[in-house]
């Protein structure tokens, strides 16, 4: 069924119910893997997929050697991971080119660190060059070169180490996508022609066509701690076109997994009494405009207040990765609801789209206080206090307890531009302070 | 392996001489003659290093000028080994860096001159010979170069972004090839411009550390520097118009050889398309690439450098992120390094107690109360003078581009060389020195705000000065919304610039000499100047503390949270 013949029993890597935490300075731990196993066989390329802070990045570097876990195990080849383990080779999202080496100099960094021979290292760097379509580049710097082919010299250093696990964090999507779709038609098609000096490969990306056309297997993780939530296989054979009705029903079943787990973890987070407790839902930013924006194409015809996600996201121009985040706000602020891989306008996300700015702001502010704990706590202790004025590090401290510093960070942000937005309260930047005057 | 497979652009071409080749000989062998002269004098006897030997003569100045200027080179060099072990070990190590990076903060602060008393040292190393007093010069010149370095290189080390230093992890770059692959050359942009800051800065401490006295040792090194001093003692105008010819010129050619193709070598190592420091390709650089003599020689260093790679350190293991392990060691660490600063606290306090009345320290924090206020006044006078020029200079490209490497220039140059003409002026007009003397002080370091704020105005973006004009945003309105907040954090870095070496420079300048007439301007820098040249230790001790403990302060309460605020609200990102 694979196009890859040679799938053998020996796994290349298991991960055994790794798990990984981070301590904050006063001693509290938080999970950002719980519990994860997988095994990784010669000749299959298994897709890692997930929102933002599901841990799969952290997964990969666990595997890469960049980082140790602090429950379970890694083991390449049988033998437990200890630091960068010659054999696996990493793709960096960013492209991570040495600026101040040329192409060849970037290519070679590998083979230079192994200790091989001037001339066999020039032999095998100008091979992956010539495989990966660099032919002619080589004294280029990586400045001089367009973003696929700064990614394209990020897979030839991989691949002129031979190794036998490939391991790609997002190799694409710092890429726009026609170019994306070039470099992973390109390197899909030497895979299946077996010319790539490679075992395997552990891709983790956000976008889901990209990772049902690429895959063998997928597994899909949830948020807030990182577990695999299920595993899909993907048994279609390549080359897999965007637009094939097979791809498309596996694109719409990855779409319904992955929106299906939040909305239960919500369901749990309401069963709770205790409201202090709630406060630590993390927020995402997302700009009011998209929010509107959203809403307003949910509620026009042809969708009418329900839409299918994967087709919203292609009449929108957005990838999953961009859709969620907003879909998920409105579900967050009660203006919407996630189900089944469609989105549903609630009365609420109705009655604000029929709105004028002025009610459309009332509305906001009204979910925003009844649905978000974290806005109704910081009103509340404005109202309390009689100067009406509170440090943004008193709420700082506070979500500290419960997520890491940059978690609680980018949650007052989100919740700071959401509460301007609803005029609940006013912040002034410079004084890093809440109150409750809008400046005259 | 068969050439025929390598792309053009790879193969090494056959050495044959060529046009580049010839000057780079000429220029390799000068240098070679002149480095085996400079280190026979080494060796000449002390004796001979009197005031007496410096001849007036301006034929004298080409061979005095190459003295001086080598003694920068070695003290540059000095500084850069300084850097890459200091800042490196800091980097690498928490509880090292704990105390190298207040120790380097307080270093930064203490005046140079400061360290004057060192002669002694040094002249004991090599008893009777030339060489100890060469070395107590170029340590004079290294403490005014090496600190700002390494503290670029630590920040750079600090902020190597996190995916470049995950690809060196994950394709197993040793510490070594890590550190000239990786660090060096992302710390470069940076470094490049604090060498050139410190060059600035040196030549002015080359010139004062050449003549110098220390209670009863005299030296005097051949060089800029004593042929100025010895032309003060003769009150010889035209030798002094000659040596400030010498030194331009010496200034001139260290920017066309060494700093040219550094900055345009340091936008190379740029990670991303930045504005481009510099616009045209130096010819000097040009002689690098082209020469194959020269890139022979590069070769031959890269491969040498390749050696090393291959040393198998101890893997690199990843850093375990678990609960802080080594609290135990923390404590014992930190409780020997407050116990041995607390003792040399005491020692020193004793010291100095020993040798000065508390009424006496009250006396020199008056003293340093009035070299602030200097410092202060003089730094508002130039800004007041030079923000709206470089204003002025910044918003047309074409008179900046023409006007901002004299700027630079300007500031590089060392301005001791032009005090005698100012205090033959304040002698024969008799004027008070406590008011004419000061502003030297700034006479070198205003270039520095001028400098900055023409980079600021012409960042100004186009955009943004349209709007002005298209909102009809006039007069002091315009400065207040639009210029000045431009400008601010540019203004800033400048001022701290020129601020701290005024406080440097007010130990040349509120002491001066015109022949036999002895000017004094009554502040910090003129006793730690007095007590130095009268040889008493515990006296420039406790001028040099006092001085440090106002800068640091000053720096804390006034420069850094200006600049904190500069960088907050007025970055536009």
């Amino acid at each position: 069924m694979n196009a890859n013949p040679q799938i053998q029993a020996e796994p290349l890597l298991q991960v055994q119910s790794v798990g990984k935490s981070f301590w904050k300075p006063d001693g509290d731990e938080v999970v950002v893997l719980q519990d994860v196993s997988l095994t990784l066989r010669r000749g299959e390329i298994v897709g890692l997929l997930g929102r933002s802070g599901s841990g799969k990045s952290t997964l990969l570097r666990l595997i890469a050697g960049l980082d140790v876990p602090t429950q379970g195990a890694v083991r390449y080849l049988g033998a437990p991971v200890r630091g960068p383990a010659a054999g696996i080779a990493m793709v960096f999202q960013g492209f991570a080119l040495f600026p101040w080496l040329t192409v060849l100099g970037n290519v070679q960094l590998g083979l230079e660190a192994m200790r091989m021979p001037e001339a066999e290292m020039r032999k095998r760097s100008l091979e992956a060059i010539d495989l990966i379509g660099l032919d002619g580049y080589e004294s280029a710097y990586p400045r001089e070169l367009s973003g696929g082919m700064r990614q394209r010299v990020g897979f030839a250093r991989a691949l002129v180490v031979h190794p036998n696990i490939l391991l790609m964090d997002e190799p694409f999507s710092a890429l726009d996508v026609l170019t994306a779709e070039t470099l992973r038609t390109d390197f899909l098609e030497l895979w299946n022609q077996g010319e790539l000096p490679i075992g395997s490969v552990l891709l983790v990306t956000h976008n889901i066509e990209e990772a049902v056309q690429m895959c063998d297997r997928l597994l899909i993780f949830s948020t807030h701690p990182g577990r695999v939530a299920s595993e899909i296989p993907v048994d279609l054979p390549q080359p897999r076109g965007a637009l094939d009705p097979a791809v498309r029903a596996l694109v719409d079943r990855v779409y319904v997994e992955m929106t299906a787990r939040p909305r239960i973890a919500h369901a749990d987070a309401r069963a709770e009494p205790v409201a202090a407790a709630r406060i630590d839902m993390p927020l995402e930013h997302v700009s009011t405009n998209l929010l509107s924006g959203l809403i307003e194409a949910l509620s026009a015809p042809p969708y009418e207040g329900r839409a299918d996600l994967p087709a919203i996201a292609q009449a929108l121009h957005m990838e999953a990765d961009d859709l969620f985040p907003v879909a998920e706000a409105l579900q967050t602020l009660r203006l919407a609801e996630l189900e089944g891989g469609d989105i549903r306008l609630t009365e609420a996300g109705l009655a604000f789209a029929r709105s004028e700015t002025d009610e459309r702001k009332n509305l906001f502010a009204h979910q925003l206080l009844a649905h978000v704990p974290l806005a109704a706590h910081v009103r509340h202790v404005l109202d309390e206090r009689s100067t009406h004025l509170a440090p943004k590090s008193r709420f700082l401290d506070e979500l500290e307890d419960y997520m890491t510093e940059q978690s609680a960070e980018q949650t007052l942000r989100a919740l700071i531009s959401w509460g301007r937005y609803a005029e609940i309260f006013a912040y002034d930047d410079q004084r890093q302070l809440f109150s409750l005057e809008n400046p005259a | 392996m068969s050439t025929e497979r390598l792309p053009i652009s790879v193969l090494r071409q056959r050495f044959f001489p060529g046009r580049w080749d010839l000057v780079a000989f000429v220029l390799v062998l000068g240098a070679l003659a002149f480095l085996a002269h400079a280190a026979l004098s080494l060796t000449h006897p002390l004796s001979r290093l009197t005031p007496e030997s410096i001849s007036l003569s301006p034929w004298a100045l080409p061979d005095y000028a190459a003295q001086t200027a080598l003694r920068m080179l070695v003290a540059m060099l000095a500084s850069l080994v300084f850097t890459f072990t200091y800042a490196t070990l800091a980097a690498k190590s928490r509880r090292a860096a704990a105390v190298l990076i207040p120790l380097l903060d307080i270093l930064q602060s203490v005046p140079i001159l400061g360290f004057s008393f060192t002669i002694v040292f040094f002249l004991s190393l090599t008893p009777g010979h030339a060489a100890g007093a060469e070395m107590a010069a170029v340590f004079l010149v290294f403490t005014s170069q090496a600190w700002n370095m390494a503290f670029s290189f630590y920040h750079s080390l600090c902020s190597i972004p996190a995916e470049l230093d995950e690809a060196a992890r994950a394709f197993h770059l040793g510490p070594w090839m890590r550190f000239w692959r990786l660090e060096v050359p992302f710390a470069m942009p940076a470094l490049i411009w604090n060498m050139m800051m410190s060059m600035s800065g040196g030549w002015f401490f080359v010139v004062a550390a050449e003549a110098i006295s220390v209670g009863n040792t005299t030296v005097t090194l051949p060089g800029i520097g004593s042929y100025i001093a010895r032309a003060i003692a003769a009150r010889d105008l035209g030798a002094i118009g000659w040596a400030v010819v010498a030194m331009t010129l010496v200034i001139l050619i260290y920017d066309q050889v060494i700093f040219r193709p550094l900055i345009a070598s340091a936008d190379w190592f740029r990670l991303e398309q930045e504005a481009r420091l510099s616009p045209t390709r130096p010819w000097a650089l040009t002689l690098m690439r082209r020469s194959r003599l020269l890139s022979f020689g590069g070769n031959a260093f890269s491969g040498l450098m390749r050696l090393g790679f291959n040393r198998r350190f101890v893997p690199q293991r990843p850093r375990h992120a678990g609960p802080r392990g080594g609290r135990f060691g923390d404590v014992l660490w930190f409780a020997g390094v407050a116990a041995l600063a607390g003792f040399v606290i005491w020692r020193t306090g004793r010291y100095i107690l020993a040798h000065v009345t508390p009424l006496q320290v009250l006396h020199v924090v008056g003293l340093g109360g009035l070299t602030l206020v200097r410092v202060l006044v003089l730094i508002a006078l130039a800004s007041v003078i030079w923000v709206p020029i470089g204003v002025y200079i910044g918003l047309r490209p074409r008179l900046a581009a023409a006007l901002q490497p004299v700027a630079q220039f300007l500031a590089a140059f060392p301005a001791n060389l032009l005090f005698p003409v100012v205090v033959s002026v304040i002698v024969s007009y008799k004027l008070d020195p406590n008011i004419w003397l000061s502003p030297l002080m700034i006479l070198g370091t205003q270039w520095y705000i001028l400098f900055n704020v023409i980079a600021g105005a012409s960042s100004l973006s186009s955009e943004l000065r349209e709007v002005g004009s298209n909102f009809r945003v006039r007069g002091w309105l315009w400065w207040r919304r639009i210029a000045l907040p431009a400008i601010f954090p540019f203004y800033v870095t400048g001022a701290i610039t020129a601020a701290g070496g005024s406080w440097n420079a007010s130990i040349v300048a509120e002491v001066a000499n015109w022949g036999h007439h002895h000017l004094v301007a009554e502040g910090l820098g003129a006793y730690i100047a007095q007590a130095t040249a009268a040889g008493s230790f515990a006296r420039t001790v406790l001028g040099i503390a006092v001085m440090s403990a106002i800068v640091v302060t000053l720096n804390r309460v006034l420069w850094r949270p200006l600049y904190a605020r500069a960088e907050r609200k007025y970055r536009i990102s």
